[in-house]
């Protein structure tokens, strides 16, 4: 029987592939179970877990929230923007006192790269990291591959393009990480500015033409332009507008290919910028596809992860 | 020690027929009944029983359902490993229908449980029956008893029951193994 080698998932650096498998071959399973008419098993009754959201998040919040409440999990949230942080408190004193109310697993989102890390040495709970600054975001990753895996049979051979702000995104780097390790083949596209320096040491080609970037892949990942994180206006591109001409895809753009590519985005869509409204809803589109696998993948990881708390 | 034969081919294909028979005389001829086999063993049990139901119904509408209890185990957490899960197939609900559920070898009652508990998520049947191909009598840790039996085996925690297949094993057969280590 198979188990995973880690206690937390801090970031897809961390996994073998065969973990990556066994994480899917469980979502498989779960995917069956959230399609029945009573999409609920018993399985973490009987453990608890904390939802830590120190940074904003809409649907993976929603999406751990579910993946929680499919498993019978007992679940308690928590968001930065009502709590005691504003008021001065650390990271590991408002952890402490939530892992003081017996808490089994911890869900965490921050703002600062390694946090999840940090937490994981430091408190006696299993630690999932939802996304730790422009670090790792592998819940995401996973769901992207198990996503191209359920579109087109298999994840290696596969050529996947990473479009947009690769500087910023935890997306991105967790998408690398986990295509390598499956087999595909990586390359990323976007305007100088926003291509970290470190891209060469991951084994990326950049592809700074995005014609020529789609003419090559089998997949294009369209990132969202993170407007937050460019730090007053749009330091890195001259213009939305221009950055929309240069990388935006379009149905011309498609069109003039002469094959057929599946279409992601990791959401939210900043629907004319990255990615016009009549691609996004097309039939390459598997974005609505990523968001259902994204609660069998996160109610596997969980499983997996739980199923390794010892008992009391 | 070598195994003992509890049932060779000849028998294993009486024993699956009177079953069928069995069933008929309860169930007529299908159309409120559906057999569940449970994940994994009980499914191929589940399967030819099914199939040699179309045969001698000469009904090709009987349904049969694969059931996956893995979620639904009372020893999550309580063994080494993860307990690895068995795809479920079920295309269609149990709402208002007379269900048979099917396992291999009956011994604790345990995956029972787990299968009943498995079952009230495809709807509420209107009644559950329990067939089994081997039935570890005495050894029972919750109280679970099968309507349907192919044969009674008494037995000891150390002797394991074995139910081979054609499909799966080559051979149609079930054996009783005694383990050395007690």
């Amino acid at each position: 029987m198979k188990t995973l080698r880690v206690n937390h998932l801090l970031g897809i650096k961390d996994l073998q592939p065969e973990e990556i498998q066994l994480i899917f071959e469980t979502a498989d399973h779960f995917k069956e179970v959230i399609n029945r008419p009573i999409k609920k098993v018993p399985s973490l009754r009987d453990i608890t877990i904390a939802n830590l959201f120190f940074e904003n998040s809409t649907r993976t919040k929603l999406s751990f929230e579910l993946a929680e409440k499919r498993l019978s999990a007992d679940v308690v949230n928590f968001s930065s923007s009502s709590s005691s942080v504003n008021k001065g408190e650390t990271l590991i004193d408002t952890v402490n006192n939530i892992l003081a109310m017996k808490i089994d697993m911890v869900v965490m989102r921050h703002p600062n790269p390694g946090a999840a890390h940090f937490l994981s040495t430091r408190v006696n709970s299993r630690i999932v990291n939802a996304g730790d600054g422009t670090h790792e975001h592998p819940t995401q990753a996973l769901l992207d591959a198990y996503s191209i895996r359920e579109k087109t049979g298999d994840v290696a051979g596969k050529k996947v393009l990473i479009v947009g702000d690769i500087l910023h995104s935890r997306v991105a780097l967790s998408n690398i990480y986990c295509l390598q390790k499956l087999g595909a083949e990586v390359k990323v596209c976007g305007p100088s500015t926003l291509i970290p320096k470190y891209i060469k040491a991951l084994n990326v080609e950049v592809e700074p033409d995005l014609i020529k970037g789609l003419n090559w892949c089998d997949v294009a990942n369209m990132l969202r332009i993170q407007l937050e994180r460019q730090g007053g206006g749009h330091a890195y591109f001259p213009s939305l507008r221009e950055y929309t001409m240069m990388y935006g895809l379009n149905k011309e753009r498609l069109d003039r290919l002469n094959k057929e590519i599946t279409i992601m985005h990791p959401g939210p869509i900043n629907r004319g910028v990255e990615i016009t409204s009549d691609v996004a809803d097309s039939d390459h589109s598997i974005i609505l596809n990523q968001v259902e696998n994204g609660v069998a993948i996160r109610m596997a990881v969980l499983y997996l992860l739980a199923s390794k708390i010892e008992r009391p | 020690m070598k195994p003992i034969t509890i049932l060779n081919s000849e028998q294993f294909a009486l024993t699956i027929k009177r079953l069928c028979f069995q069933l008929i005389e309860n169930h007529e001829n299908f159309e409120e009944s559906v057999i569940v086999g449970l994940q994994p063993r009980g499914v191929l049990l589940a399967d030819r029983l099914a199939q040699s139901l179309r045969e001698i119904l000469k009904s090709p509408t009987i349904s049969c359902g694969h059931l996956d209890i893995t979620f639904y185990r009372d020893d999550f957490r309580r063994k080494e490993k993860p307990l690895e899960a068995s795809p479920t197939n079920m295309n269609f609900t149990v709402e208002d229908k007379r269900v048979i559920l099917v396992d291999d070898v009956l011994f604790t009652g345990r995956t029972i449980r787990s299968g009943l508990e498995a079952l009230v998520d495809f709807g509420r049947p209107r009644s559950v029956e329990l067939l089994v191909l081997i039935d570890r009598r005495f050894k029972r840790q919750i109280p679970v008893q099968a309507d349907y039996v192919g044969r009674w085996v008494d037995s000891i925690a150390a002797q394991r029951v074995g139910v081979e297949w054609a499909e799966s094993e080559g051979k149609d057969r079930v054996i009783m193994h005694t383990t050395d280590e007690q």
